[in-house]
């Protein structure tokens, strides 16, 4: 992709493999599943890149790798102008200053033996962002009020708020370090519908407060959709179709992003009355042995031989819409 | 309506359950009342916590007690109140006349048979057939949900399954005995969405080849608004607002409904508009307030609210659409 001085983060041919081993006294290595397979994409800064797919299609994968949680099998991680795949473990832990992680599942990421207070106030101290007690007492309350919390509450305990609470509390410790891309990983798909939409009014609103840069991990199409400007729809470790929202409703070229699509329901009988059902056949394929060729050609309705011998080349077909698909 | 004529396969009478814990009672269900006609998909809608399960697990008598306790009301399944009904009565009635399918096909099904035994096994109890000819309605059942290879993967455990398979086999097992009711409880909320798609699909069309009833219990509009005919919206342990699918979406009257719709990202909205979620959490089920249990989040409340539970009434001006609203929210004043 070209290099553009806005983007906050390029990621160039990035592979992630994890190893599968013999079980047995001695482990061989025998296999690797291929969560994340040469992929190429950039982020712009202040911008929202939704990245959607299904279970095992390496989208969770991406977002880790480019936390540098794991250490790369191939590619490149570019943010803020400086390759940080090769940084080391003590520059990396300057660089997540900025660029903080939202997660999944509240109950499980928040330590339950922490007050909130300290929950959020522990990156501010690993980070020296406070020179005095007063100073950091006042930085958590703030953070509180940001995400919508009261500053009373710092001296509960996990176990004492709601799973929206729980959200708000992860998002001000990501916040608190005063990032400049946060990586979110499914953060509301554990809620219920109408704290989800408090939790996405939030972050909307912080975006604009803070300049945030988000990339928005998720499975639910509509929730993607809803709060990116682009979107990079993943199937089995690969990107195969990236466009704006916009872009890749009204024109979305690669038949698993139809599929997906057509797949989400809309809530209005009337619509959903007019709108075409593509209904795939068969489930995903074992990341550990990927289908040769497009991977996506034993499920796809609309392939062709060529489909299974040769990997379609990811490719620009214009208005900033990218597609992997040997049939467009 | 042409509902009003079919027959009703079950009719729920203000029922009531409740959990019994060491913190306090629950109310989970607390004055549930709906019916389901022959050949209807009927969309329970609700959040976390709001007894849209908890209503079909007492109609399935699958209510442990302790702490569970269904204390009135009554749901007749073609006229046999299942909620009397002995023991040994219930033990015929389920997987014969009314199946249902849970959220989890793995822990649902048991590990250690093989899927032809577990699917076998319903038909040879309950139709009395033997070993051969469950084997071969086994078969059957695997190919009609769409199985490739339906005769040999009957040797084949759980855990050889994909979790959409699983969850196939669980409707298999669940229309094994040809049932008139079938009750999904989020039959495909632990499912990618294109598997989702493949399962409601499928129901959908056994809905419409089989004309088994269907209840499908889900958090998800989506779901309910491409397949339900009826719609029940649920707010903490009761029925909020009943109609047709249609309505229920177009002219939404009860404000729960209203903030919910308002709440959830559209596929096809307009850029830059922003979602309209209801302030406030759900009530604690052990502490309900007085009056309607929605008043503290509602932008229409006023102080008839608080007093008085509103009884579910037909909305002005329609035939078949009801709500539990004092508040006639198309005139009203919002409160601030």
């Amino acid at each position: 992709m070209t290099t553009d001085t806005e983007d906050i983060l390029q990621v160039n041919n990035l592979k992630m493999y994890f190893p599968v081993n013999s079980r047995g006294i001695i482990p061989r290595h025998v296999a690797d599943v291929k969560a994340v397979d040469d992929i190429t994409f950039n982020v712009k800064s202040g911008e929202t890149l939704g990245i959607v797919g299904e279970s095992g299609c390496g989208k969770t994968t991406v977002g880790r790798s480019v936390m540098q949680v794991y250490d790369l099998t191939g590619g490149e991680v570019i943010f803020e102008g400086q390759d940080i795949s090769k940084l080391k473990a003590k520059e990396m832990r300057q660089m997540r200053q900025r660029m903080q992680m939202i997660f999944q599942d509240p109950y499980s990421s928040l330590n339950p033996r922490m007050t909130a207070g300290s929950i959020i106030g522990e990156p501010i101290k690993i980070h020296k962002m406070s020179k005095t007690k007063a100073e950091y007492a006042e930085q958590v309350e703030e953070l509180l009020r940001v995400v919508g919390l009261n500053p009373y509450m710092r001296d509960r305990y996990p176990h004492e708020f709601s799973g929206g609470q729980r959200q708000r509390i992860g998002i001000a410790r990501a916040l608190a370090v005063r990032p400049s891309l946060i990586i979110a990983d499914e953060p509301v798909s554990a809620l219920d519908v109408s704290i989800q939409a408090q939790v996405i009014n939030l972050m909307q609103d912080l975006q604009e407060q803070f300049s945030l840069t988000y990339m928005f991990i998720a499975h639910d199409l509509s929730v993607v959709r809803h709060i990116s400007d682009r979107i990079a729809v993943m199937y089995l470790g690969k990107i195969v179709e990236i466009a704006t929202r916009d872009e890749l409703y009204e024109n979305p070229l690669h038949p698993y992003t139809k599929a997906l699509l057509s797949a989400v329901p809309i809530p209005d009988p009337v619509v959903e009355r007019t709108r075409d059902r593509i209904v795939l056949e068969g489930d995903v394929p074992s990341p550990i042995d990927p289908p040769s060729g497009c991977r996506f050609h034993t499920r796809c309705p609309i392939a062709i031989d060529q489909c299974s011998e040769e990997d379609p080349e990811f490719r620009n077909v214009g208005n900033d819409h990218w597609v992997a698909c040997l049939r467009v | 309506m042409a509902t009003e004529q079919r027959k009703v396969v079950l009719d729920i009478k203000d029922l009531v359950t409740r959990f019994y814990t060491a913190d306090g009672v629950v109310k989970a269900v607390d004055g549930v009342s709906y019916k389901v006609h022959e050949g209807e998909i009927v969309g329970v809608v609700g959040e976390s916590g709001s007894g849209k399960s908890v209503t079909a697990l007492s109609v399935m008598r699958l209510i442990p007690w302790p702490p569970g306790k269904v204390e009135n009301g009554s749901a007749e399944l073609n006229g046999q109140d299942m909620i009397t009904m002995s023991n040994e009565d219930v033990l015929n009635v389920r997987g014969d006349d009314i199946a249902m399918i849970f959220q989890e096909p793995m822990t649902s099904l048991n590990p250690v048979l093989t899927i032809g035994q577990q699917l076998s096994e319903a038909v040879e109890t309950h139709m009395g057939k033997s070993k051969k000819e469950g084997w071969e309605r086994a078969a059957e059942l695997l190919d009609m949900v769409g199985i490739p290879d339906a005769a040999n993967r009957l040797h084949d455990y759980p855990h050889q399954f994909s979790g959409g398979m699983r969850q196939r086999v669980m409707i298999a097992m669940g229309l094994s005995c040809e049932p008139r009711l079938l009750i999904a409880d989020e039959p495909t909320t632990a499912l990618d969405v294109t598997i989702q798609a493949q399962i409601l699909e499928l129901i959908q069309k056994l809905n419409k080849e089989l004309g088994t009833a269907v209840i499908i219990i889900t958090h998800n509009l989506g779901v309910v608004a491409r397949y339900a005919d009826w719609v029940n919206v649920m707010y903490a342990g009761r029925i909020v607002e009943s109609g047709p699918a249609d309505v229920i979406y177009a002219q939404p009257r009860h404000p729960y409904t209203v903030g919910l719709l308002a709440s959830v990202p559209r596929l096809d909205s307009d850029r830059g508009s922003k979602l309209d979620p209801i302030p406030g959490m759900p009530p604690d089920l052990m502490n309900l307030p007085s009056g309607c249990s929605f008043r503290a989040r509602c932008k229409f409340a006023i102080d008839k609210c608080a007093e008085e539970y509103p009884p579910m009434e037909l909305v002005s001006g329609e035939e078949n659409h009801h709500k539990a609203c004092w508040v006639d929210i198309t005139t009203a004043t919002v409160r601030n």
